[in-house]
């Protein structure tokens, strides 16, 4: 592994924060200076950040690193699907149906 | 735990304990990352009951969620050259790389905590709706965090400056590293889905 790092440079992090910042301005962008309609601009916003999210995942955090990394990744896997669940499921029972009259 | 020492890995997988402690610590981010949701869920239901009070619009200010984003996104990124000088077994680069961290994360909860005063001013207090709840706890919960992290953090440079780069202060300075990196992944929710999304017009 990348025990004695010869390179001198951290390249990747470098291409992550910028392509992190990126991210961020162009969401910015998109929310705040185009006439799209709410749902499309949350889609497209919604999607930059786990983009976003997942670049620091793999590019500062070495989820896959190690020999831990496959189960560090079913973790996460399994820890964005309690996080569907809890968000997603919370605002649909909580705004639908009879929470809605 | 096993003595056994692999020094073809970086220092902080070298010991079997360590690497059991590294793979604890993902176990707890992935709780953490359960506790964020279930307030991101109790903002996403009541993020527009505002019983007649401030709106988002009313005071959210999107030049400071820009500068506090910007503070915490650079500062996840030196913590990860950090990281990287500590593979290089680069103490006084580590060292260095902490300390500004360090100050962006003072810097960010500097400007979270002047914007609760700004917020409190315009007569959005936690009392006030619904919404402003929510969003008081789910801000404040990763005020907390970023606050901890900073004391944290504080104390593992104190063991770098007395141990040196050692297995044991290699695994906490890793551990502290993915703490760090995990608050800002929580901000990029929290940017998108509370600032922008309020802001949408």
């Amino acid at each position: 592994m990348e025990h004695q790092q010869s390179k001198s440079f951290p390249i990747s992090h470098v291409i992550g924060f910028v392509a992190s910042l990126v991210l961020t301005f162009a969401a910015a962008g998109i929310a705040l200076k185009t006439n799209l309609s709410f749902k499309v601009i949350m889609w497209i916003i919604g999607s930059l950040a786990v983009i976003q999210a997942g670049m620091q995942l793999f590019m500062f955090m070495h989820l896959r690193e190690g020999e831990d990394g496959k189960t560090n990744l079913i973790n996460m896997i399994y820890a964005v699907f309690m996080v569907i669940v809890i968000v997603v499921g919370s605002i649909w029972v909580l705004t639908s149906g009879h929470a809605a009259h | 735990m096993s003595a056994k020492v692999d020094t073809s890995l970086p220092l902080e997988y070298q010991t079997e304990q360590d690497r059991m402690n590294i793979l604890g610590f993902w176990v707890f981010l992935g709780a953490e990352i359960v506790l964020f949701a279930t307030l991101f869920g109790v903002y996403g239901v009541l993020y527009e009951r505002f019983a007649g009070g401030p709106t988002h619009k009313d005071i959210f200010v999107i030049k400071d969620v820009m500068i506090q984003t910007v503070l915490l996104l650079t500062s996840s990124f030196t913590m990860g050259i950090a990281i990287f000088e500590m593979r290089r077994h680069n103490l006084k680069g580590l060292i260095t790389w902490l300390v500004i961290t360090l100050a962006l994360g003072a810097g960010f909860l500097f400007m979270e905590i002047n914007e609760f005063i700004h917020y409190a001013h315009e007569g959005a207090t936690m009392q006030t709706s619904a919404f402003l709840s929510s969003l008081f706890v789910l801000l404040g919960t990763h005020g907390a965090h970023v606050t901890l992290g900073i004391g944290w953090a504080t104390m593992v440079i104190i063991q770098l400056l007395k141990r040196g780069l050692t297995p044991t202060t290699a695994r906490k300075t890793f551990i502290i590293g993915l703490y760090w990196h995990f608050l800002d992944v929580v901000w990029i929710f929290i940017f998108t889905f509370v600032y922008l999304k309020g802001l949408v017009a």
